[in-house]
């Protein structure tokens, strides 16, 4: 349970970045870092401790296994927020180049 | 052949276009990349039209096609219902004709390839999310349909729409955040990620906690993408900083593809919905439709406007959904229709005076009819369908949720429809007056009609926009019918599925 609740805890200081940061580099960092706290939380869900993984031949009876399908899925996960981290990160440069700032208090042209 | 396979088709054909394209880049004339995407996109059309026909033949209305032939608790399976085949429609009828505009739009820009790559990326997304019977599929979906949007929105490069598009891409992936968690509490309380089983699972689980808390996270989530009114700030600034194409494909497809599809397949089909559930989708739409409206009315960017008629529409159709009564769900799916045409054709028309007048300011422009007829009967006839004038289409779907608001008692609800309906029929006017009618001023003398492609969509778009509302007929009614049933038969839709599948 203690872990779970660290990984809230992760998940809230990415949260916490993303929010009330101001500069876009440290918003992206908090980006991350909620990525980090989904995909380690999703991975907690199949994990035993001690456990093993389930290969084997099928007459052998596993008895303490680790969930092998969360650890694909956060893989895929973790590709998708690579690739969503590049972009964002090609957007700050960009955002740099036009703006000379990476402040989002200072860029502020889109109102209403 | 077996029929089913025809599933697979809908996310193969965008992807190899795209890929196709952003190969063959330097390699050959600009004149062929059209061609090309062209001829996918009909082809695409085509294909949901055939699914349709297919479908329509198949006891049950349902087709279902294993991937590699593993069964739904282990393989991914792609379904085809009734409201999968509708929204496919949805889906490649904007796509086709935005990608027939295209040529006339993007013809300047050097790189209209890169463009087109990732308009075909967001269009596989899109079919993708539609036709997927997985739940970890469907968030693979979106997340594809998601990264090409973002990166579109900032196609043109300036500071305004890098700015939207850091906007929109951080807003959007902290929605797909929550939907992910979603996803993980769901697998680890029912161990299995195809939807008919999860649904299944949980049918026989009474979970008192985790169901709750999963449809709040679903709701945060695709609400978000659908752009309801809490979670709205990203749709005025990425409609009005992307290419009108892409603004075209947003509004009238992507928010209620990601949106407003994905959480009425998950909270009606999955789940299985609680009137509590309902009665938050009900009032967000209502504020949604109050705060927009009135928002839309003061804008005088013409873009921007529409972007606020956006987020008053979707809250219209989340409104008609959360009623769950056979009427509103109908005049839902019928009013995405709707307003899926009409908002396309706004948006392209008000990118064909971009294109021409260069100036999205209402106050700037005048008299624009003199000079550009088409555009302006377009931008007329979907004006008229959307703020609900009689013989078009806008007025059934809007007249159903009404109904079905009164039908049920809800009165405060139907009153704030009848006063969203308004508020549009002002913004809209508002449009026509100053964009359209009125003087001719001296600097847009000289000022030509858009392209020929452009003109070729926006006149095949405002025929199906005057001729929407025929689809209540009785001979068309199946295809909205059929769609409104999947929804009102709820969880019932998982022992279809995998009777379906086991055959």
């Amino acid at each position: 349970m203690t872990l779970y609740i660290l990984c809230l805890f992760l998940f809230c200081v990415g949260l916490y970045g993303v929010l009330r940061k101001r500069n876009i580099v440290k918003i992206i960092v908090g980006f991350a870092i909620m990525g980090y706290a989904m995909n380690l939380f999703f991975v907690m869900f199949g994990y035993k401790f001690h456990g093993r993984s389930p290969i084997g031949d099928i007459s052998q009876n596993i008895s303490n296994m680790v969930d092998p399908l969360p650890q694909e899925l956060v893989h895929t996960s973790i590709v998708i927020g690579l690739g969503l981290t590049a972009l964002l990160i090609a957007i700050a440069i960009k955002i740099y180049e036009k703006c000379g700032t990476f402040d989002i208090t200072k860029i502020k042209r889109l109102k209403g | 052949m077996n029929n089913s396979a025809i599933a697979t088709l809908f996310v193969i054909i965008p992807l190899c276009t795209a890929f196709l394209i952003s190969l063959m880049a330097k390699l050959v004339k600009r004149g062929f990349i059209y061609t090309l995407s062209i001829l996918s996109a009909g082809l695409l059309l085509f294909s949901s039209f055939y699914a349709l026909n297919i479908l329509s033949k198949t006891a049950g209305n349902l087709l279902v096609y294993k991937i590699g032939g593993w069964g739904p608790p282990f393989g991914i399976c792609l379904v085809l219902d009734g409201l999968s085949v509708f929204m496919l429609i949805i889906v490649n009828l904007a796509a086709f004709f935005i990608s027939i505009y295209n040529v006339g739009y993007t013809d300047k820009d050097d790189d209209a390839p890169k463009f087109l790559t990732l308009f075909f990326m967001m269009v596989t997304g899109l079919n993708g999310v539609v036709i997927t019977g997985d739940l970890f599929n469907m968030f693979v979906f979106l997340e594809v349909a998601s990264i090409a949007s973002y990166a579109l929105v900032c196609y043109r490069e300036g500071a305004e729409e890098l700015e939207a598009a850091f906007k929109y891409a951080i807003m959007g992936s902290v929605g797909s955040a929550f939907i992910f968690i979603g996803i993980a509490f769901l697998y680890g309380f029912t161990s299995t990620l195809n939807m008919a089983d999860m649904s299944r699972v949980l049918a026989a689980k009474q979970g008192i906690f985790v169901v709750p808390f999963v449809s709040v996270l679903f709701i945060m989530g695709f609400g978000l993408k659908a752009a309801l009114a809490p979670f709205h700030a990203w749709l005025p600034d990425a409609h009005t900083s992307a290419p009108a194409s892409i603004s075209a494909m947003f509004s009238g497809v992507l928010i209620k593809t990601l949106g407003i599809y994905a959480l009425a397949r998950i909270l009606f089909t999955i789940i299985g919905t609680t009137q509590a559930l309902l009665s938050a989708l009900m009032a967000l739409g209502a504020i949604s439709i109050l705060a927009a409206g009135v928002l839309s009315v003061s804008q005088w960017n013409m873009k921007r406007l529409f972007a606020y008629s956006s987020i008053e529409q979707v809250g219209l159709i989340a409104l008609g959904l959360g009623l769950a009564t056979p009427l509103g769900i109908l005049g839902a799916i019928f009013h995405i229709f709707q307003h899926s045409v009409a908002k396309s054709l706004l948006f392209l028309t008000a990118g064909s005076v971009d294109n021409s007048a260069h100036t999205r300011d209402l106050r700037e422009m005048s008299g624009l009819k003199e000079k550009m007829p088409v555009t302006a009967a377009g931008s007329l006839a979907a004006s008229m369908s959307l703020s609900g004038i009689p013989p078009l289409g806008g007025f059934f779907s809007k007249l159903i949720i009404i109904l079905a608001c009164i039908e049920k008692g809800c009165y405060f609800y139907a009153l704030a429809a009848v006063a969203g309906s308004v508020l549009t029929l002002t913004a809209m006017a508002k449009v026509q007056r100053f964009a359209f009618f009125g003087e001719l001023k001296g600097k847009f003398k000289n000022i030509k009609e858009s392209p020929f492609a452009m003109q070729v969509s926006i006149v095949c778009l405002t025929g199906i926009c005057v001729f929407g509302g025929l689809l209540l007929l009785p001979q068309l009614r199946p295809f909205v019918s059929n769609a409104a049933d999947v929804l009102l038969q709820g969880v019932k839709y998982s022992g279809l599925v995998l009777e379906a599948a086991a055959k």
